[in-house]
């Protein structure tokens, strides 16, 4: 039975591993470039709803973020929140929010500002109707509903 | 002399390091879209402001969204799926139907004398109306306005609207904007539905 005899002595000859660090590296450099430190914590659950006419930010800098969703903490409910910078917050709250947004911001940049909406697609209209009154008499007039590029409803 | 060689550095460890800097580019990266609809609010009218002159109602295209999210487009009930049709009908009045928009003759750039309707369409939703079907609504009626503009840039320009604002070939944005504005009026909403 010489046929199936095995190789004696010598096992497998062991694979290289010195590859591996620069696969790695590779992988590593992708989420490096592709990385966004996150802002903020969430505190509300925010899925956007799906859309397909949407538009992408010419310059990020220049968006303020309110977030509606339901508070991420059980404790706090289910009905809607406004979350504004860290912390939650009132409707009423909103356009001193905005104020203080502009004051980081050159005076020239102030027209430019866009107030992004970020709201969960469960959340009611009220809510938001609110925001968007607020929005309204701080003469914050430019926003963006912000959506996932998505298919379409037929 | 002896040479002696350099002992060879294990980079055996190299992975593990690369492995933890790997970790931690994951654990902090968002694939945040910043993607959105753009939108303008109205200005607030100052209280001693004159009332603007009523619009006829043949003008107007009336889209109510109930707190069950169920659309009401003109007086009748409507599935979303069918709203851009119905809008693009409107807003363009193919026919010249007595029931859709009047169309008023205007001195369009690049196009000349050009019938332009004097579309408006209107949205009211319900306080207990969902953010999904309100975002639906507005896609639906975007998508309307942009088939609309696309096909008149491929009938005038033989290029797709997309490629003229990806060119931004302003002039003839603009032109294709005069005779397909976008002109979608949010009206206060109700709190028919409770909550």
């Amino acid at each position: 039975m010489s046929k199936f005899k095995k190789d004696d002595g010598k096992g497998d000859p062991a694979i290289s591993t010195a590859s591996l660090p620069d696969i790695v590296f590779m992988l590593l450099f992708f989420f490096m470039v592709t990385t966004v430190m996150r802002e903020v914590d969430l505190k509300v659950k925010v899925n956007t709803p799906e859309a397909s006419e949407i538009k992408k930010f010419k310059n990020k800098s220049l968006v303020t973020y309110i977030y509606i969703g339901e508070p991420t903490d059980k404790k706090l409910g289910t009905s809607s929140r406004i979350q504004l910078g860290d912390a939650y917050a009132d409707v009423a709250e909103v356009g001193a929010y905005i104020e203080t947004k502009r004051g980081e911001h050159d005076e020239a940049e102030v027209p430019l500002l866009v107030t992004a909406l970020k709201v969960d697609l469960g959340t009611k209209m009220g809510i938001v109707t609110e925001v968007k009154q607020e929005l309204r008499k701080v003469t914050a007039l430019k926003i963006s509903y912000s959506t996932r590029e998505g298919g379409v409803v037929n | 002399m002896a040479k002696r060689d350099a002992p060879e550095i294990n980079a055996g460890s190299m992975a593990d390091i690369a492995f933890l800097l790997l970790v931690f580019f994951l654990v902090t990266t968002t694939m945040d879209s910043d993607l959105g609809m753009m939108r303008k609010l109205p200005p607030t009218l100052p209280p001693d402001m004159p009332k603007p002159p009523p619009i006829k109602d043949r003008n107007v295209f009336v889209v109510l969204a109930n707190s069950n999210d169920q659309l009401l487009v003109e007086g009748e009930l409507m599935d979303i799926t069918e709203l851009k049709e119905a809008a693009k009908e409107f807003i363009e009045n193919p026919m010249n139907k007595e029931t859709l928009p009047e169309k008023k003759q205007v001195d369009v750039p690049l196009f000349g004398p050009t019938m332009v309707s004097k579309q408006v369409i209107s949205l009211q939703n319900d306080n207990g109306t969902s953010y999904k079907l309100y975002i639906q609504v507005q896609n639906e009626l975007a998508r309307a306005y942009n088939e609309l503009r696309e096909d008149l840039a491929m009938e005038e320009f033989g290029v797709s609207y997309e490629t003229l604002l990806e060119n931004k070939e302003k002039k003839k944005i603009k032109a294709i904007r005069k005779v397909y504005p976008q002109r979608i009026s949010e009206a206060e909403p109700k709190n028919v539905g409770g909550n």
